[in-house]
């Protein structure tokens, strides 16, 4: 087993590199963001800037992100984002899962459900929102289901495709070996449809996060979005990058964190870690 | 020890096929490719439709499932669970049959042996040779105790040191296990060195079914003879004893030295690819090697095939297009043939009723 430590050092080292064998701690890698913040400060405070460009320095946006942290502005709306994108994101994965993995397996199942969620898969989470506005009135429940209805369709479809994608030749080798099809489906197909699974849970996770915000600044008066959009009505160019930096880092977080769990899960039979 | 028996068995694929294999038998299904051979084990293993009957010890399993068929199948791309490590790739048959983790885990180790992998038993199947995946996915269909074993081409993706090696191995731990097994291969050498009887299978059909030797010997009609490479048969007279196993045989008026297996020798046979041509007189003994003078020629596109009349027989060979167009060998020429030493088959006693 490796040490908390270890682990926390490779969990880390992933906002670097996707390749942690070569690179086991963050360091250098982050090394361009710092120039990157230097440079900005730089130009700011020596008035380079050319014309009337609203740019505060990063010191002062630095400052701000603790004051609105210290009078719970920013962690509040920051907690109502969060909430949503977990319980949307978590019940629409769930869901997705479920019917992808009964559609994988099922061909009559994907033959009445495929042609369905063709058609709706298409459409931008987003395009949902003035329906279920009417639908479901401006309350908690609306970036929840937006949330979920982005999750869904995504998960259910890499779902079916990972299922789907596994080389019938398992199937059909457990089968001799004497298992019974829930068996086969639960320890041979389902493992082998993860990485498909994941990176359809990857992507969403970061997407979620795209959406709630474009959800709150529509519509629902708390939450990111919504500080974001209070920010641009009094030009406050200092909060509202604070929150893109929020936001920045929140989907990088939940991308990571599938790679991470991915990784960590499907690695060791496909050669990446040492078993 | 278990029967096996197919009765007229038929699908897209299979036109009536009857096969009846004894316990403990090896019976190899020897032909081209897409002749119907793994249609044929998917069958036996219940994995595709059929009609027909397939019967293990007189019980017809017709409306049975794969999973209760006690078949252990090797399939050809050996399809080793990749998210499971060898131990468990081994036991999976056992975990699903519900045995108790106690008997699995000497029933793995038993088989561990069997095959020589113990000290692979922790690895996952992306770290294995060629070699070592066969043996782990050889393992795996032994390990439920199945009655019949099938083997599709196991080993057709391996080099050709490993696959002789693991050829024997397999022969080996086949007659020791003494399980019923169908195997399949469109080799002839692989079928003649591993099969107690060879059934030749051609469009969906069993064309022949007999002793390596009987087939290869007395092909039942064209259609094995042509599978086979229509090899030169000649009449043997007369046997010499020489040194180093060696015997001489005169066959219609040629001496022809073959490898000495048993004091009889009746015919010997051997394919027109195993004869080969010199325009030139050929270096070395005169052993083998003989005078002979073109009397046809086919060429098609690939390879040329060569009648070569020596004495009262005529033997063909059979060589690339390109090396036959190089020698520029024509009609009435006279020229050397030469018969590979190891590749001549010899038939030590009369399987049909050929006047002699």
């Amino acid at each position: 087993m490796r040490s908390l430590r270890a682990e926390v050092i490779l969990a880390l080292s992933f906002f670097q590199m996707n390749n942690w064998k070569k690179i086991k701690r963050p360091g250098w890698g982050l090394l361009p963001i710092f120039i990157f913040l230097a440079m900005w400060e730089a130009i700011v405070r020596l008035n380079l800037m050319p014309g009337q460009l609203l740019l505060p320095p990063f010191s002062v946006v630095i400052r701000e992100f603790f004051e609105l942290t210290s009078t719970g502005v920013l962690t509040q709306n920051f907690f109502h984002s969060l909430v949503r994108v977990l319980i949307g994101f978590c019940a629409g994965s769930v869901a997705g899962l479920i019917v992808g993995i009964l559609m994988g397996w099922k061909k009559v199942l994907n033959d009445t459900f495929s042609p369905i969620i063709s058609l709706l898969y298409p459409i931008p989470a987003l395009g949902w929102l003035p329906l279920l506005m009417l639908w479901i009135g401006i309350n908690e429940a609306l970036p929840i289901v937006i949330i979920f209805i982005c999750s869904f369709f995504p998960i259910c479809y890499n779902t079916t495709a990972g299922i789907k994608g596994v080389n019938r030749n398992f199937v059909q080798v457990a089968r001799t070996l004497g298992a019974p099809d829930p068996r086969i489906l639960l320890t041979i197909v389902l493992p082998l449809a993860l990485p498909s699974i994941f990176t359809g849970l990857r992507l969403e996770a970061g997407m979620a996060w795209r959406v709630i915000i474009a959800a709150e600044m529509v519509a629902i008066p708390t939450g990111i979005g919504a500080l974001l959009m209070r920010a641009e009505s009094l030009i406050r160019v200092d909060i509202i990058i604070v929150c893109l930096m929020v936001l920045s880092l929140m989907c990088l977080s939940f991308e990571k964190f599938f790679q991470y769990l991915e990784e960590r899960i499907t690695g060791k039979w496909t050669g990446h870690v040492d078993s | 020890m278990s029967t096996l028996e197919l009765r007229d068995v038929r699908n897209y694929a299979l036109h009536g096929v009857s096969l009846k294999v004894a316990s403990g038998e090896l019976v190899v299904l020897l032909g081209p490719n897409g002749a119907g051979k793994s249609t044929l084990l998917n069958t036996v293993a219940g994995l595709i439709e059929y009609e027909g009957t397939i019967a293990v010890d007189g019980t017809p399993m017709d409306n049975s499932p794969p999973q209760q068929r006690e078949v252990g199948y090797l399939f050809q791309d050996l399809v080793l669970f990749p998210h499971l490590d060898v131990v468990s790739n081994i036991s999976y048959g056992l975990r699903a049959r519900g045995w108790p983790p106690n008997k699995i885990k000497r029933r793995v180790a038993e088989l561990l042996e069997l095959v020589r992998i113990k000290d692979l038993a922790s690895c996952y199947p992306w770290r294995l040779s060629g070699g070592e995946k066969q043996r782990v996915a050889l393992a795996r269909a032994l390990a439920p105790f199945p009655k019949i074993l099938l083997l599709d081409e196991p080993l057709s993706s391996m080099d050709l040191q490993t696959a002789k090696y693991l050829r024997s191995e397999i022969k080996h731990i086949q007659r020791s296990l003494g399980i019923t097994t169908l195997y399949v291969t469109h080799e002839l050498q692989e079928a003649e060195e591993l099969a107690d009887r060879i059934a030749v299978v051609v469009e969906g059909r069993i064309e022949q079914i007999g002793e390596p030797q009987e087939v290869f010997f007395d092909p039942a009609n064209n259609t094995v003879l042509q599978f086979l490479g229509a090899p030169n048969i000649l009449e043997c007279q007369q046997v010499r004893h020489l040194s180093h196993g060696l015997v001489e045989a005169m066959c219609s008026g040629m001496p022809i030295v073959v490898p000495e297996e048993g004091s009889k020798i009746n015919r010997i046979a051997i394919l027109p690819s195993d004869v080969y041509i010199s325009p030139s007189k050929p270096p070395g003994p005169m052993v083998n090697r003989f005078r002979g003078v073109i009397s046809e020629i086919r060429a098609f596109q690939d390879i040329a095939r060569v009648c070569i009349a020596v004495g009262v027989n005529q033997l063909w060979a059979e060589l690339p297009s390109a090396l036959f167009e190089r020698m520029g060998l024509r009609k009435s020429q006279e020229v050397y043939i030469i018969l590979k030493l190891r590749r001549i088959r010899v038939d030590p006693c009369m399987y049909s009723a050929l006047p002699h």
